[in-house]
């Protein structure tokens, strides 16, 4: 299907309801499979038993930067190419992505104390994310900051776009500078370095990560069309309201 | 399952992800539904957009 046919935000909602309940039954089985693998898998020979955070850590900092990307591209199709679901696709993201990136905040804080023996460092990975973070707050503050949808969409596409510089920066952070954060190992050039029996589990909870991000993406896109024919609707009601 | 002497951390990650994704998950359903109790009773009272008309 054109992404133009999906303009139409009743041939939209038509298609969620659908796609919603099969995406959160596919993310259950998902991340339900990866967590037994990962929990029957060895301990690492380094991290121990500590390992297993990894299977929850790794996804949720992967949808926080992919959610970050989507809504960057969303913003283009606001400024650019004026995409009606753009701004919704954008605003709908930006409360999911937070909520990964807090996960990916305080899991990664859990697996710090016993591993680094400290919560938090101002190391440039963790700060970087924290920025992500703080992104992604602040988009949501002028979303509501502002009434009218159209002119918060635009002010908000804006700031998204100024921000997304820090998703490279997140990315290349450990190689850019000194970190105390391990490199990648998984997205290498010369492939991933984890031993399969922990990597095999820890693609199939992301994938499930993933299948859960886009199913309550597109309940909170369907909940934001609503909201705008709510607003609508309240204001022809106060208008014929004055008109009698 | 032994998870070993940080047992606590792992337990807590997981909770942790556990609250968050409910929380996710409870905030999208509870919205959806006010949304359609609220343009139902709008409907209700007679208002209507052009293009549903």
């Amino acid at each position: 299907m054109p992404l133009s046919e999906l303009a139409n935000p009743h041939r939209f909602l038509r298609l969620v309801r659908v796609l919603i309940p099969a995406l959160a039954m596919l993310a259950l089985v998902l991340i339900g499979l990866g967590l037994v693998q990962g929990f029957r898998a060895p301990a690492d020979y380094q991290q121990g038993e500590m390992v297993r955070v990894m299977y929850i850590h790794v996804p949720s900092a992967w949808i926080a930067l992919a959610a970050y990307t989507l809504m960057a591209i969303a913003s283009l199709g606001t400024l650019v190419w004026r995409h009606p679901l753009a701004d919704v696709a954008a605003k709908a993201a930006a409360p999911i992505g937070a909520a990964f990136c807090l996960l990916c905040l305080v899991t990664g804080a859990l697996w710090g104390r016993p591993m680094w023996g400290a919560y938090w460092v101002w190391d440039p990975r963790l700060t970087s994310v924290l920025v992500l973070f703080l992104l992604y707050l602040g988009v949501i503050a002028l979303w509501r900051a502002i009434d009218d949808p159209g002119r918060a969409a635009k002010a908000a596409a804006i700031l998204t776009l100024v921000g997304f510089i820090n998703v490279p920066i997140v990315k290349f952070s450990v190689e850019w500078w000194s970190s105390l954060h391990q490199g990648a190992s998984v997205f290498r050039l010369d492939g991933p370095s984890i031993h399969p029996s922990l990597l095999q589990p820890l693609l199939i909870s992301a994938a499930g990560f993933v299948a859960l991000f886009f199913a309550l993406h597109l309940a909170a896109m369907r909940n934001e069309i609503l909201r705008r024919r709510l607003r609508t609707l309240g204001i022809l009601a106060a208008a014929e309201a004055e008109a009698r | 399952m032994d998870l070993g002497p940080h047992a606590g951390f792992i337990v807590a990650a997981y909770a942790a992800a556990a609250i968050i994704v409910s929380a996710l998950v409870f905030w999208v359903v509870i919205d959806y539904r006010g949304l359609e109790r609220s343009i139902a009773k709008l409907e209700a009272r007679g208002a209507k957009r052009r293009s549903d008309r």
